[in-house]
């Protein structure tokens, strides 16, 4: 994790916080239909590609209708991408089963299925993205609670979001230091390491503390106090069943399949 | 190790969704039960903490790479597993929101492989027994890396078990041991590394600080360890059975579908088999259905019947597909397009 994660981090932040159609839906709302997406979308079976494609549907019109800038979405998804890359590589390495022949070029099952999954990997990543890009952590927070997310687990990811900024404060100055007295090497010896992290362990547990004590001393009893909205939209009502409408239908059907069926004439 | 939702069946990702979910609530219900007010900010820094050490590298002796903390067991010997696991659990949750660093299907499997490990079995199993909470000493480095080491390959085993059970990697079973475990082996000895470092440091520092941890006496109950285990161990069961018996699985099934062999070489067949065995004689709830646990598992019921004959390998079907496919691409971006422009206006009308 380099300073400019950081940077990234606080653009999420000022995207959650915009207020477009896609911001104004409830959190719930977005989060069921969001994990809905991916549990549907990871249920299809393993060489499936084109019945995939219309759910590309769902985060291009969460990510637009947000305005959140779809190149921003796309590096984070590049950036997500090794860990499926490198697992997923093995797929037509193992799997060379000839299913298809373009002209002279033969694709393998394993092909196939490496497609599959990348294309997969994009689809739920950029869910779970635009999910968070247009709902912001203390929206989302709410959100969970409601959903009934243990009170103390919210509590404990809103605190680490709350935090994140300031002891990231604390960690680039330490590194600034290292640097401007160093001759240029990042990696430090594990002694001089263990006394630099451990300091930053101690001044961000004072700060804690200091944190701690003004909390109290402004009434706070051991809960944070979040904004939520109780009730339920007509247009989040709407939100939810249509999505889950399409997802039945492109689940049910190869929407794609029938669409090329149409332009191939091959349907009487 | 973080694990990416492309990799992982919706049963499998339910079902860690559900353990994780339930050591979770868990976990909540002890820390609130002993909080001390100060608990619930000194977890926030702590995990914001692990954020910004993980920026910070150091030099791994005697190689010329370098590594940085990862976190999990440093958390449980400053706050406790209960507290710990809350804490490693928010961790991956903001990862997973933010840098898109495992999914949120996946979630559930990357809070159990790197919190409970670390939090119930190599820090009160391994760390506490070796160290005798003697921070600092030659004892605590010692401690440390068996400690670390173990949580890790630990995780990265289930890594494995939970890839190889979604059925969606057709990397060989062994191969993918042989391939996570010797990495998981060098980062656990970073890990191991860079924990005692810092443990004693503060030990000489600050010693007071370590005791935020509970007290030596109060030992850490050997229940969510049994239980998270059996739920796990049930569950893995049900799964490899659920694939071995009503289809073959995914991909024998695809390959016997494309080459009319029944069986798949290799050691695969034999592991699901075994496990399968295995599971039936131990199962109590013989025709156990997968019902439902979360709002997210409701899509596997649906979803469930009806696999398109693939590769039904029919030139119409195939060309229509691929035409198709591309086409739905194309309308896709258009109407993003659309939306966009349309969402813009209404901004601007609105001003």
């Amino acid at each position: 994790m380099g300073i400019a994660d950081w940077i990234e981090i606080g653009r999420m932040d000022e995207l959650g916080r915009m207020d477009t159609p896609a911001h104004r839906l409830d959190a719930r709302a977005k989060a069921i239909v969001t994990l809905v997406f991916i549990g549907v979308v990871m249920s299809f079976p393993l060489h499936e590609i084109s019945a995939l494609t219309p759910f590309l549907l769902y985060p291009v019109a969460l990510i637009s209708l947000g305005r959140i800038p779809a190149r921003y979405i796309l590096k984070k998804i590049l950036v997500a991408a090794p860990f499926a890359l490198v697992i997923g590589i093995f797929n037509p390495l193992m799997d060379r089963q000839p299913v298809a022949t373009i002209g002279s070029f033969v694709v393998t099952g394993g092909w196939v299925s490496f497609v599959s999954i990348m294309f997969r990997f994009v689809l739920t990543v950029g869910a779970a993205l635009a999910l968070v890009a247009c709902t912001g952590m203390y929206r989302l927070g709410a959100g969970l609670e409601q959903l009934g997310v243990p009170r103390v687990f919210v509590m404990q990811l809103l605190f680490l979001y709350r935090y994140l900024f300031v002891v990231a404060d604390e960690g680039v100055k330490m590194m600034r230091g290292v640097e401007l007295r160093s001759d240029g090497t990042r990696a430090l010896r594990l002694r001089v390491y263990g006394s630099l992290i451990g300091h930053l362990l101690l001044r961000s547990m004072d700060r804690a503390e200091r944190v701690y004590r003004a909390m109290v001393a402004r009434g706070f009893d051991g809960e944070i106090r979040v904004l939520r909205r109780s009730w339920f939209r007509w247009s989040d009502w709407g939100f939810v069943c249509g999505c889950l409408a399409f997802f039945l239908a492109a689940r049910m059907w190869n929407l794609a399949n029938g669409l090329g069926l149409l332009l191939t004439g091959i349907v009487p | 190790m973080h694990m990416a939702d492309a990799l992982i069946s919706p049963t499998v990702g339910g079902m860690l969704w559900a353990v994780s979910g339930g050591l979770i609530a868990f976990c909540a219900r002890k820390v609130k039960r002993t909080l001390r007010d100060n608990l619930v900010p000194m977890m926030g820094v702590l995990g914001a903490f692990i954020f910004a050490a993980q920026m910070i590298n150091f030099s791994i002796p005697g190689t010329g790479s370098s590594g940085h903390l990862s976190g999990g067991l440093i958390l449980t010997i400053l706050l406790g597993p209960y507290a710990a696991f809350l804490v490693i659990a928010s961790v991956l949750t903001v990862q997973a929101f933010f840098f898109a660093d495992g999914g949120l299907l996946a979630l559930g499997c990357n809070i159990f492989n790197l919190g409970f490990f670390p939090a119930f079995i190599a820090y009160p199993l391994i760390y506490r027994v070796i160290a005798k909470d003697q921070h600092g000493t030659p004892r605590a480095w010692v401690a440390a890396m068996v400690a670390a080491v173990v949580g890790l390959q630990l995780g990265a085993f289930s890594v494995v078990l939970e890839t190889k059970a979604s059925g969606i990697s057709e990397l060989p079973f062994g191969t993918f041991v042989l391939m996570m475990l010797p990495i998981h082996l060098a980062i656990g000895v970073v890990e191991g590394l860079a924990t005692a470092a810092v443990v004693s440091f503060v030990a000489r520092a600050r010693p007071e600080a370590l005791r935020t941890a509970p007290s030596a006496g109060a030992s850490v109950s050997l229940r969510p360890v049994v239980i998270g285990l059996a739920i796990t161990a049930v569950v893995m069961g049900g799964l490899v059975s659920w694939f071995a018996s009503t289809h073959p699985d995914g991909l024998e099934w695809s390959i016997s579908k494309v080459t009319g062999k029944e069986e798949l070489s290799g050691s695969e067949a034999g592991v699901h088999k075994n496990l399968a065995d295995l599971q039936k004689k131990t199962a109590f709830l013989p025709d156990y259905g997968f019902k439902a646990t979360e709002a997210e598992s409701a899509p596997a019921e649906h979803a469930a019947p009806e696999p398109e004959p693939w590769p039904a390998v029919n030139a119409g079907t195939s060309i229509s597909g691929i035409v198709g496919g591309l086409m739905t691409l194309a309308l896709v971006c258009l109407v993003g397009f659309a939306l966009k422009a349309r969402s813009i206006q209404r901004a601007h009308g609105n001003d």
